[in-house]
């Protein structure tokens, strides 16, 4: 399994790369991890003529605190996010997802910016960003801009990033001191793609649910958010019977696929089970 | 008891000591010498263009464009490799009846499975055979595939002369089945559905051959379990002289039985290297290896047992059908594992009324072939599940209805209704040795409290019986040129150190050190000035190689034998030197001693030096003879069967469909144990890959005859985090065929391990009106059983 | 094609100056351009983890990376650690718990173990399991992996409280 023959390149800086894709009379790609690139480039199922390493450049590091934010670059790698103070204070959702990414050698060298990129509706990163209302910001020559996330996750693979555009950082609003979170996934095997996952992202005041986002992973070409189960808890108190009629409402929010391995109901089935247990970690933590 | 009771206490006792392995230490450190690593000068590079369908027709080949890519060496076709390479076919005189059409490398006519290679690119690297590979245009009518083996029974042949798809049938009937059923008190039928595997050897297959027409010579350095097989394919299919045959066998990253057969990718790298004069190195790349290596375990069994109200088995009857590839697999052929489920069905069980039948179809998939247990993980689920499914019925303890129904331990020999001779086998105290390891009893307090929690927790035990040190009856019967004896020459070296080259084969398991360890007792000496060398044909003498658990028992023997000759030899020498008796003499720790005193008398160094250099000072007429080479041919019982008892301790989450699987237990009885903790790993790995069986693997074909999850990311190989420990124990029960007494263990841990966990998730299941009989037992299987989805 | 890059890199300590096609993997690289053969390769994929190696000190599939992207990168593979007696107590407790069998698995799984004692502390089995769970093996069926990477985290404890003390 060798990949087609590729050019090289390393610009120097963010504006180089995004002007060394738009100059290219070739299939160009950035590679920053390379974690589901390079097998793709081995199986060929890619053949990019290009590829333009990105993941040096300065503009897309630094993990840090601004105005209510955390900001992660998009070149910051999985392991950074698993072992980060910042991280597990102010984004405390991502660092409990963090350990189901893959495995260890992979979450040394993938990052933030390309799980979001690629946005494999079987990832764990894309889904939070969902569950955290995070935004996006994406570095362009035409049109930089920040993207909500629940704008960003178009359809399988596809996303608000236009073509030699690169997600720069990645703003996560940090948590308050009302935030209750939990993360789950089933999954064959550890670190095998989730047959489902899913965050919940609280704000709980007195027993009360003020906010709540539940994302799903692996029920759909995107990650999915479950609104209408949101709606039927916020404003109310958790409880045996409020998680059980969230459980019932995801049969609106989820259309899952089915494959020959696991079939549709059999995912709805679960996603049902895995949220009915995460709001009870949540109701436990009160 | 016998010569070594006691043994461990005796200077130089190696037989029945855990040592560790003397060549794992450069296998820690990165210095493996693997074929994958092997680097040849002005060696090139193979890749092959291979059929997307499962049937058809070849209309064209277009090679041209292919062939001008810079790096191209050369491209080969069906016609180029059938101009010298004799065609194979894989069937064996003693399965009467049984057909398969003759395979060339690379096919004249027809593509007869997705995958199949068509043609063969050599060039300066991979990448650029791979590029070649792409350029390649190849049209295909594609025709019906038959990707169902009850379909394909009743279906027209998809090859031409073999009249129907049937590849092989067999019927065996011990009599008395209808009479047992007429009377039984309860009938228990169930049908069961086994998932295909496939080896996943973390290492891909792997060749270079390097023909060297100057001396017309080839030498293939070959990723096998058994190069002397190989010696011969190569020499009688490509007509080169078997003494100009070399074939190399070095560090081989697994193979589980997988490597031991013969596949057209490497017949044709073989081909290649004859036409090119060049080396020509293959590596099977993962993909590849899904579509390419043997699978098996491809089975649907219906089963019949006819129990008395006691739970006494009175009778069973069997129906196999398994689907292979499309033809069989050569030399070892695709229905020995369909003869060895049959067969061994209820072996562990006092009864005789029997009956089965085995039908093995042809398939547009993959061919099948041995892999690790061969037929017994099948034999063992189906007998197992149903003597549990009677136990549930009759309200029996799983571990009462065995005891109930074992042969006891003092009724041998017996022979099974299947024709298969026990010398002893030991399933009572193999029975009643797991219910204390287990701990049974507590387990089902402890699971009846847990239940009432809403936590299922399951427990299964499993008996089986395992094939190890087979006679001719495998193979030599059948035609096939597969040795079931060995050779070994074992040498004094001038400092008096030993040398011995030995014709069974390492993989990883140990039997360098094995050998060592038998050679260092039987002589007396160190180990560590014992050097073991193996996988050679030009430096090794011709025998069996390593499979079907024959290394310990069979090259042990050889091993045994040959180091007795050599000091006999030797001591014979330092009786001249020293002027005493052979008698008198003895070899203890590298030193000639007097056996009286115990006195060190002459260092074996000594005695090599004289004999090497100073041959003067010896009497005249003295020859030392201090190498020697000795044969063993298996005598006795056909095969020498183990036996033992696993226990599986699992817990069902009933909304998921997941199991998380506790612990593992095994008990096995391999007879003499020469490194027992070589032993143990052996049956550790053998348990995880029965579990990867029971819980995660199949091959998944859809009708158009496609491997659908032909990836490391598709098909679930066991990992470490879903993996129990597992507990051993161990009975001995030697086998009097040899001095030795050893046994195989190889496959027990697999023989047994699927059945004990799909027994312990039954029941766990058991009050929710839930059975599995299909393997794996995924997650949806379960949901299913269940009625949840 | 532009043709060959120019990289330098750190190999086991050596300073490597080396022209490389861009396609080539640093696992390719590492094995056919530097003859460093115990890393090995089983899938070309990143699901087996026999081509890890160490990356500025961190496991990483060499599979995974193109040569090029390691250009400025410290590399260091079973033979460097070997060499500077990295995994010493690793390779002697592998050895004596017969924590191998065929071996192509064990220079990953040697990897995999240095990344997992670098954290410290004696790891719980069920975590270095959890850490191994990329890690392939077909002959061990892992728990003597499991047991030689406990006993020598424990090793390490003792023997850091010794010189604590």
């Amino acid at each position: 399994m060798k990949a087609r023959a590729f050019d090289y390149v390393r610009p120097e800086t963010l504006e180089a790369a995004l002007q060394v894709f738009r100059d290219a009379d070739v299939d160009a790609a950035y590679i920053a991890g390379g974690q589901s690139l390079v097998p793709a480039l081995a199986l060929r199922l890619q053949a990019p003529a290009l590829l333009i390493d990105i993941a040096r450049l300065q503009e897309l590091r630094g993990l840090s605190v601004e105005n209510g934010f955390l900001r992660i670059g998009a070149a910051t790698r999985h392991f950074e996010i698993l072992n980060s103070e910042l991280v597990s204070q102010h984004a405390p959702l991502l660092a409990k997802a963090a350990p189901f990414v893959a495995h260890p050698a992979i979450r040394n060298r993938g990052t933030f910016g390309g799980s979001l990129a690629l946005a494999d509706p079987a990832s764990e990163f894309p889904a939070m960003a969902l569950a955290l209302d995070a935004e996006i910001e994406i570095a362009s020559l035409d049109n930089p801009r920040r993207v909500s996330a629940a704008d960003f996750f178009l359809d399988l693979y596809e996303t608000a990033l236009q073509p030699g555009e690169m997600i720069s950082a990645v703003h996560v609003p940090v948590a308050s001191p009302l935030n209750r979170c939990a993360f789950d996934e089933l999954a064959r095997r550890r670190g095998d793609y989730a047959l489902v996952g899913a965050g919940v992202n609280a704000e709980i005041r007195g027993g009360q649910v003020e906010q709540i986002r539940i994302a799903f992973l692996s029920v759909g070409p995107t990650p999915m958010r479950a609104r209408t189960a949101e709606e039927s808890l916020t404003g109310r108190p958790l409880t045996s019977e409020s998680i059980r009629q969230a459980q019932e409402a995801l049969v609106a929010d989820l259309d899952p696929p089915g494959d020959e391995h696991t079939p549709a109901e059999m995912r709805l089935h679960l996603a049902r089970v895995l949220l009915g247990r995460l709001l009870a970690r949540l109701e436990a933590d009160e | 008891m016998n010569a070594f009771a006691g043994s461990l206490d005796r200077p130089n006792s190696y037989i029945g000591r855990s040592v560790s392995r003397p060549n794992a230490k450069r296998l820690l450190e990165g210095k493996g010498r693997y074929v994958t690593d092997l680097v040849l000068p002005r060696m090139l590079h193979a890749a092959f263009v291979r059929s997307p369908y499962a049937h058809g027709r070849i209309v064209s080949i277009d090679t041209a464009e292919a062939a001008a890519l810079p790096g191209v060496r050369a491209i080969f076709t069906g016609k180029d490799m059938a101009a010298i390479c004799k065609p194979w076919v894989g069937t064996l005189d003693h399965f009467r009846n049984m057909k398969s059409p003759p395979q060339l490398p690379l096919s004249l006519d027809k593509v007869m499975w997705s995958g199949q290679p068509i043609v063969l690119i050599v060039a300066d690297s991979r990448a650029i055979a791979e590029d070649a590979a792409e350029l390649v245009g190849v049209e295909i009518e594609d025709l019906p595939v038959l990707a169902d083996p009850v379909e394909a029974m009743s279906a027209e042949p998809m090859s031409e002369d073999m009249g129907d798809n049937t590849c092989f049938s067999l019927a065996l009937d011990n009599g008395g089945v209808d009479e047992a059923f007429a009377k039984a008190q309860h009938l228990l039928e169930e049908s069961f559905v086994f998932g295909r595997h496939t080896a996943v050897t973390l290492e891909p297959r792997a060749i270079v051959a390097d023909y060297d027409a100057s001396e017309n010579r080839l030498t293939a350095h070959h990723a096998t379990q058994t190069p002397y097989q190989f010696q011969d394919v190569y020499s009688r299919h490509f007509d080169i002289p078997e003494a100009n045959v070399r074939v190399i066998a070095p560090d081989i990253g697994g193979s589980f039985g997988m490597k031991l057969h013969v596949y057209h990718e490497e017949m044709a790298v073989v081909g290649a290297s004859i036409l090119l004069g060049r080396p020509v190195k293959y590596v099977a790349d993962r993909m590849e290896s899904f579509v390419s290596d043997i699978h098996a375990r491809d089975h649907r069994v219906t089963a019949r047992l006819a129990v008395g109200e006691d739970g006494r088995i009175s009778g069973m009857e069997v129906d196999d059908v398994t689907a292979i590839g499309p033809f069989s697999s050569y030399p070892r052929t695709s229905a020995v594992e369909g003869n060895q489920v049959i067969r061994l069905m209820g072996a562990p069980y006092d009864f005789s009324a029997y009956r089965a039948n085995l039908s093995v179809v042809f398939q547009n998939k993959v061919q099948t072939s041995q892999y690790r247990a061969v037929g017994h993980p099948i034999a063992c689920a189906v007998t197992e599940c149903m003597v549990d499914a009677a136990a549930r019925k009759l309200g029996l303890d799983p571990f009462e209805i065995r005891a109930r129904n074992l042969i006891p331990d003092d009724s041998y020999p017996r022979k099974s209704p299947t024709g298969y001779q026990f010398e002893k086998l030991s399933h009572e105290a193999c029975l009643s040795r797991l219910k204390s390891i287990m701990n049974y009893d507590a387990l089902r307090r402890e699971q009846a409290e847990l239940r009432k929690k809403g936590v299922l927790r399951g427990i299964g035990i499993a008996l089986f019986v395992e094939i190890t040190n087979p006679s001719p009856a495998f193979y030599g019967i059948g035609g096939a040129r597969i040795s079931a004896q060995d050779g070994a020459i074992v040498k004094l070296t001038p400092s008096g150190e030993v040398h011995c080259s030995i014709s069974v084969t390492e993989q990883g398991q140990g039997t360098e050190t094995i050998i060592g360890q038998i050679v260092a007792d039987q002589l007396g000496v160190n180990r560590d000035r014992v050097r073991v060398m193996t996988g050679d044909t030009d430096t090794t003498p011709h025998g069996g190689a390593t499979w079907a658990c024959r290394g310990a028992g069979i090259g042990g023997e050889t091993a045994l034998q040959a180091s007795r000759k050599l000091k006999a030899n030797v001591l014979s020498i330092a009786a001249l030197i020293l002027q005493a008796q052979a008698g008198e003499l003895d070899i203890r720790d590298d030193w000639i001693i007097d056996v009286a005193t115990g006195q060190q008398r002459l260092s074996l160094a000594e005695v090599a030096r004289i004999a090497f250099f100073r041959s003067d000072t010896l009497p005249a007429g003295t020859q030392a003879q201090l190498s020697v080479v000795h044969h063993y041919a298996p005598q006795g019982y056909p095969f020498a069967f183990t036996n033992g008892a696993q226990g599986s301790l699992v817990e069902v989450d009933p909304e998921t469909g997941f199991v998380k699987i506790l612990k593992h237990w095994v008990v096995e009885d391999c007879g003499r144990i020469i490194n027992p903790l070589l032993v143990d790993e052996q049956i550790r790995g053998g348990v995880v890959q029965g579990l990867g069986a029971a819980f995660f693997e199949e091959c998944l074909y859809n009708r158009e005859g496609q491997l659908t999850n032909g990836s490391l990311a598709d098909y679930l190989v066991p990992m470490a985090y879903e993996m129990p420990d597992i507990e051993i124990s161990h009975v001995e029960t030697l086998t009097g065929d040899t001095e030795l007494g050893a046994k195989g263990v190889g496959e027990a841990g697999t023989a047994a391990a699927s059945a004990a966990a799909m027994n312990a998730v039954n029941d766990a299941l058991a009050g929710h009106g839930a059975v599995l009989t299909q393997i794996p037992m995924t997650p949806a299987r379960i949901l299913k059983a269940l009625g949840s989805i | 094609m532009t043709g060959k890059i120019a990289i330098s890199l750190t190999v086991n300590g050596e300073e490597i100056e080396a022209h490389v096609t861009p396609r080539v993997t640093l696992a390719d690289f590492l094995r056919q351009d530097v003859q460093l053969t115990g890393t090995h390769t089983g899938c070309e994929m990143g699901a087996c983890g026999a081509c890890l190696v160490l990356i500025d000190d961190r496991p990483v599939h060499a599979c995974l990376m193109f040569a090029v992207q390691a250009d400025g990168c410290v590399v260091d593979t079973v033979e460097g650690l070997t060499a500077r007696k990295a995994i010493a107590d690793l390779q002697r407790t592998f050895h004596e718990r017969n924590a191998l069998q065929c071996g192509f698995c064990t220079p990953g799984m040697l990897v995999s173990a240095y990344g997992i004692l670098a954290a410290g502390g004696v790891p719980e089995r069920e975590e270095i399991r959890d850490a191994l769970s990329g890690n392939y093996c077909r002959c061990t069926g892992y728990e003597a992996i499991v047991d030689a990477i406990e006993l020598t985290a424990k090793q390490r404890h003792q023997q850091a409280a010794r010189e604590e003390a």
